[in-house]
Formats: C-alpha cells, sequence, structure tokens
C-alpha cells in the first residue's frame, strides 16, 4: 500500500526523525489557514506548495511550487488543487492523462535561511530480495533520479545491510554518516537520522522508505524533505491505524471494486479479458493472449472458487472495459471441480442476457473438465470450449480474426 | 527416489484441526500419504481424521518420529510455526500460507539459518512425489509417477505443467512449488540442484515468473552443473512495471526483473526456454529425445 508525503512524514515524525513540517489543505480556505501555522512555526513568509498524489517526480510536471508569500501560497493553490498532475510516474507518463490532485501539502521552506549551504542526499531503506534481509541505500547524489544515479555513477550509491536478529548496530549508522562525507553535529544529526529511520521503517512493517532528498542545513540538521512510503500489505492486520491511510481515489475503481469482491484484478490496455484461478496462471494465461495476437485487457485471479456469483462479478468488470473484444476464461479445476465452474460460467451468462456482446472462451482443464466441456457445448450459449491450452490459444487467434 | 517426500517421510500437519488444515490433511491421507498426525496447540491428546493431535511440534517428533511437517497456520501466526517445526528438528518444512509479513519472513529465513532442515514455501502449493507423498494442496490425480521434476513459484501454472507432462506420457519424480513470496525457503537454484542431483529425474522443467533474480541464479547453476534436459518458462511476459501481479514477489522492480531478461539469461544457460506455456510438456519431451 502506498501512501501519501504527508502519511509518510507523520510516520516518520511519530518516531522522532526529522522532517520538512506541514499542514494539509483540501480547499483553498484550507490552503490559506495551513499557510498562516506553516508560517508561524517556521517563522518565515516563503512556503512550498506540494500536490499530494501516489507518483514521484511530481515537480516535474509542475507540481511543486515555492511561494514567496501568503498570496502567492494562495494562487500556486488554486492551480494545484483540482489539477491533472502529469509526472513521468502517472499513468501514461507526461503524455497521459495525469492524476488528479485533491491535497495539498502546505510545507516550510526547509532549505532557509541559506539555500547554498545545504546539501541534498539519498536515503533509502527496503528489503534486499537476494540477501533476504533489510538494507540502507544511500548517496551523496541527493534530489535526483536514484537509478540514474547508479547507472551512471555506480560508486556513489552505497548499501549497509542489516542483520535480521540484531538490528542496526551503532557502527551502521556511523558508517553512513562517515560515507556521507559529514562531520561535527551533522554527523551526530546524521546517524540519529538513520537510526530512528529504521526503527521506523521496520516498526510500521514498510516495504520501502525513500526520503529523497535527505537534506543537510547550513545548521546541521539532518531533515526528510520528501518521502515516499509504501507498505507490506500482508502486515497491515497488525497495523490498524496505518491501514486506515489508505486512500482508494488514489486507486483505479475498477480495482477496488474488484477487491471488494476478493478477486485480484490489475487494469492494463489491451483487447482480451481474462478470468483465471491462481496468479501464476493468470500471468502465463495473459502471455498466451499476447502469443495469439492479442493484447490482455486485465489481470484477474478469480482465486480458490469459481462459482456463478463470482463468475458473473467478473464478467461484469471485465465487461466495463469497452476496449474488451473476447474473453477468455482459464480454469485449472484442481479443488475445484470444473463442471461447477461451467454452471457458474452459464448462470453468469444466463443471468447477463444481452449485455455479453463479445465472444467467450473458456478453457476448463483437470477435475471433470469433459463434463464440463460437454456442459458448455451443449448449452446453446455462444461459449466457445477447450480443455487444453493451445486449443485455447487457438481460439483466441481465432475470434481476433489473426 | 524423487526428493524432499516419500512413502515413508513421517508428516504432521501444523494447523491441523483447522478448516484447511482438516480438509487438505484428509485430502493427504486419501492420497495415501504417511500422515503420522497433527499439531494444534490446546487439542493436545485428541483424535482427528484418525490420527493424534499433538500440542507441539516437539511432542509429535518425539512420539511420532515426525520428520516433516506441512504447514496451513494462519499469516499471523506462520512465521511462529515455521520457527518451531525448526527448533523441533524437522527436517522438511513446507509452509503452504499465503499472506505472511515480509519482515515476518525475514526473521524466519535467518532463524533457520544454521539449522539442519529445509524450508519450502511460503504461499506455495506444496511438494509431491506421485504414489508416494502429497504434501499440499495440489490435486492428486493429474500427476503421475515418472522421471521430471518440476520447479515452479505458482500453484495452478505448476498443476498445468505437470498435467501437459502426463499428458505427453511421461509422469513425475517430484514437483517442488516453491512459493510465490518474496522471501522464500528453498530458492529456484536449491530445488533444481535437489533434482539435478536426484538419480531418477531425468528432466527438470523450471517455471519462473517476474520479480527477483532466482530463475537468473539457478539457469547460472544449471550452466555450470547441469547433467539434464531443463525446460524453461517465465510467466508475466505482458505484465507492466511497478504493479503486483497476484503474488507479493511478482513486481517489476529492475530491468533484471523483467520476462524477456529472465528467458535470455536462462537461453544463454542452455535451457529449452519456452514463449508459451502451451508448449511446456511437447517441448520437455523433444529435450529427452535429445
Amino acid at each position: 500500500m502506498n501512501l501519501h508525503e504527508y502519511q509518510g512524514k507523520s510516520i516518520l515524525e511519530k518516531y522522532g526523525v526529522a522532517i520538512q513540517r506541514g499542514v494539509v489543505a483540501e480547499t483553498l480556505e484550507e490552503a490559506a489557514a495551513a499557510y498562516k501555522k506553516v508560517q508561524e512555526l517556521s517563522n518565515n513568509d516563503v512556503v512550498v506548495v506540494k500536490a499530494q498524489i501516489h507518483a514521484g517526480g511530481r515537480g516535474k510536471g509542475g507540481g511543486v511550487k515555492l511561494a514567496k508569500n501568503a498570496d502567492e501560497a494562495q494562487e500556486h493553490a488554486g492551480n494545484i488543487l483540482g489539477m491533472m498532475l502529469k509526472t513521468p510516474q502517472t499513468p501514461g507518463g507526461l503524455n497521459g492523462p495525469g492524476k488528479l490532485v485533491q491535497k495539498i501539502l502546505i510545507a516550510e521552506d526547509a532549505y532557509a535561511p541559506d539555500f547554498d549551504a545545504c546539501e541534498e542526499y539519498y536515503v533509502s531503506i527496503l528489503m534486499d530480495r537476494e540477501k533476504k534481509c533489510n538494507v540502507i541505500v544511500y548517496s551523496t547524489e541527493g534530489g535526483m533520479d536514484i537509478e540514474t544515479v547508479a547507472e551512471e555513477t555506480p560508486e556513489l550509491v552505497h548499501k549497509e545491510w542489516v542483520d535480521p536478529a540484531l538490528g542496526l548496530q551503532g557502527f551502521q549508522a556511523r558508517k553512513v554518516a562517515f560515507n556521507l562525507g559529514l562531520s561535527g553535529a551533522a554527523f551526530k544529526n546524521m546517524t540519529k537520522f538513520i537510526a530512528k529511520l529504521y526503527t521506523a521503517f521496520v516498526e510500521s512493517d514498510a516495504s520501502l522508505f525513500e526520503i529523497n532528498p535527505c537534506l543537510k542545513t547550513a545548521d546541521d540538521r539532518i531533515v526528510a524533505v520528501d518521502c515516499k512510503v509504501t507498505l507490506d500489505n500482508n502486515a497491515l492486520y497488525r497495523h490498524k491505524d496505518l491501514a486506515e491511510m489508505r486512500d482508494v481515489s488514489e486507486e483505479d475503481p475498477t480495482e477496488v471494486e474488484a477487491q471488494s469482491y476478493g478477486l485480484n484484478f490489475v487494469n492494463l490496455d489491451g483487447n482480451v479479458g481474462c478470468m483465471v484461478n491462481g496468479a501464476g496462471l493468470a500471468m502465463a494465461t495473459m502471455d498466451v493472449i499476447k502469443l495469439s495476437g492479442g493484447e490482455p485487457a486485465n489481470f484477474l485471479d478469480v482465486g480458490g472458487t469459481a462459482d456463478a456469483a463470482r463468475v458473473e462479478q467478473a464478467f461484469r468488470i471485465i465487461l466495463r472495459d469497452p476496449k474488451v473484444e473476447a474473453i477468455l476464461i482459464n480454469i485449472f479445476g484442481g479443488i475445484v471441480r470444473c463442471d461447477r465452474v461451467a454452471q457458474g460460467v452459464i448462470d453468469a451468462y444466463k443471468n447477463m442476457g444481452d449485455e455479453i456482446q463479445v465472444p467467450i472462451i473458456v478453457r476448463l482443464q483437470g477435475t471433470n473438465a469433459d463434463i464440463a466441456k460437454k456442459m458448455i457445448d451443449e448449452s446453446g450459449l455462444a461459449v466457445r470450449s477447450a480443455i487444453l491450452l493451445q486449443e485455447a490459444a487457438d481460439l483466441v487467434a481465432d475470434v481476433l480474426g489473426k | 527416489m524423487s526428493v524432499l517426500v516419500h512413502k515413508d517421510s513421517k508428516i504432521i500437519v501444523q494447523g491441523f484441526t483447522g478448516k484447511e488444515g482438516t480438509f487438505h490433511a484428509s485430502q493427504m491421507i486419501e492420497y495415501g500419504t504417511n500422515v503420522v498426525g497433527g499439531v494444534t496447540p490446546g487439542k493436545g491428546g485428541q483424535e482427528h481424521l484418525e490420527r493424534p493431535v499433538f500440542n507441539t511440534v516437539a511432542e509429535a517428533v518425539e512420539k511420532a518420529g515426525a520428520d516433516t511437517s506441512v504447514i496451513f497456520v494462519p499469516p499471523p501466526f506462520a512465521a511462529d510455526a515455521i520457527m518451531e517445526a525448526a527448533e523441533a528438528g524437522i527436517k522438511v518444512i513446507i509452509c503452504i500460507t499465503e499472506g505472511i509479513p515480509v519482515q515476518d519472513m525475514v526473521k524466519v529465513k535467518d532463524y533457520i539459518a544454521n539449522r539442519d532442515c529445509r524450508l519450502v514455501g511460503p504461499n506455495c502449493p506444496g511438494v509431491i512425489t506421485p504414489g508416494e507423498a502429497k504434501c499440499g494442496i495440489m490435486p492428486g490425480f493429474i500427476h503421475n509417477p515418472g522421471k521430471i521434476g518440476i520447479v515452479s513459484r505458482s500453484g495452478t501454472l505448476t498443476y498445468e505443467a505437470g498435467d501437459q507432462v502426463t499428458k505427453v506420457g511421461m509422469g513425475q519424480s517430484t514437483c517442488i512449488g516453491i512459493g510465490g513470496d518474496p522471501i522464500v525457503g528453498t530458492t529456484t537454484k536449491e530445488a533444481v540442484e535437489l533434482l539435478m542431483n536426484d538419480p531418477e529425474t531425468e528432466g527438470i522443467i523450471m517455471i519462473g515468473e517476474i520479480g527477483g533474480g532466482m530463475e537468473a541464479e539457478a539457469a547460472r547453476y544449471i550452466k555450470e552443473h547441469g547433467t539434464k534436459p531443463v525446460v524453461g518458462f517465465i510467466a508475466g511476459q505482458t505484465a507492466p512495471e511497478g504493479r503486483t501481479m497476484g503474488h507479493a514477489g511478482a513486481i517489476i522492480g529492475g530491468k533484471e526483473d523483467t520476462a524477456a531478461a529472465k528467458m535470455a539469461i536462462m537461453e544463454e544457460c542452455g535451457i529449452h526456454v519456452v514463449k508459451s506455456p502451451a508448449e511446456i510438456g511437447a517441448t520437455m519431451a523433444k529435450a529427452l529425445q535429445g
């Protein structure tokens, strides 16, 4: 689960990690009040207005603006709130439709009073799949895209792996601060920053913390200016407060709805919808569609039960996409019996009547596959059936006229 | 011989009396698997599915001689169940549970690192040696005893491969579902290595998916030590970057995570890579004929 910058910062703050302070606003009135608060607590007229959406690169699309006074802040707030913000990470990239900005963060100018004396670093924490432990990735090259830094100057990207049983040790935090070239008060502050950040990461069951930029101010404080936080969905059951931070308006509405039915759905751009049991087989089925001359319109794992109600919900969700020209149902019946699934497909089809205007291909394999095929073939419905995966692939090619 | 589980394995089920545990344990028993009992804390001394229930894994090891455990414990308690099994001296721990927090698995992986046991999973269909032992949730009837070993990160896709192997007239030695999570007990390479060293296995099918570097690691091992034909497939050639595709571990993070990158490495290492999952069985049959 992804969090907004302001939500991520609230987690950091709880663990004593120094952040660029700010106040969230959803309307212009709130923005004006937020400006006053931020002006007061930072004792500075200058603020930054930051769009809150689940995508990086917000500055590139005009979603982050510096304001020298209340009027400018209000002007930027007016422009950013409600805009369709396009960044390299929003759907379709800079040429896509962008994402609606519903919230802004009015934040203090963390670089004041002396911008030129500030240094920007990069700090992130994530789980290293190869080494099976958490790793702190850090670099002196802050404020930039870390992938680019890693490609062009890999020697400037450092990693510190943390022992799962012992946790982060003092010498490790010091190593980070040394490698960033710090000394004196800034060195001490960075070791504290890293230690607290690591505790926050582990205790909130995060899968990613990315602080970029992580700022050293003129007076040697270390401050998280921006933060990207992703939480482990599997651990949300033990973090009710964090689970409440979910912002469904940032997610694809169809995917959210599918989830409420227990369907695992991901929207894609293609023309052939699919409905499959099991994630691996679902991905493989998408590949089959592509090899048959189509493009997958979605990923959909119906899970272990494929009864009529579920199949109908899945049909409705897939058919909402006007690009869909055909649907391939691919079920490998193990515990689920194929004849039950076939009955589900037939019932759903009958219930939906004229709503289904595209060809349906059903491939049922496993327990009672032959009975299931016979049921489909004798149902009189415009559904084509297959038992072997290759037969299903050929049928897809056939209906697409490839 | 086959690997990991055999007809003589002494198998227990953790989470024995729960809904999932009861259903799948009875299927395992029906298949002929040597299930010697189960563990449900607080229900020790009772009988379930005509087998003894123990309070602890240690008790099951002591009284029933258990050496293998299949875990159906819900996610909040699954990591604890794995560590209990390892501490009690279970040699093969197969964890079916889906949805264990990653940080829990980081700790588990570290805990079992220096213990004499092998963990398979979590978030996996389990391990089956056809005709001998079914330790997991896979349908028994699609498998036939034979010479092909299967390693896979996915459940139903493993069944698909197993079924194709059976349809082209070959059977399976052992099918190992290693699981779809970011951290798994047995990696693709380790599972392939087990099968490569198994005299009963003549060919290996390796099914991967997007995310992580396990397939590349296995491919390099095969290039170096491979003595049997290997057929490989990677699911998710059409998956978009940055999205989790059902399995928590199936997400393209970097260039090396894509299906195309993995398939290229596998091909370089001499693996018979198929683009379509429909061709797995036929390709294996051809590869064995040389």
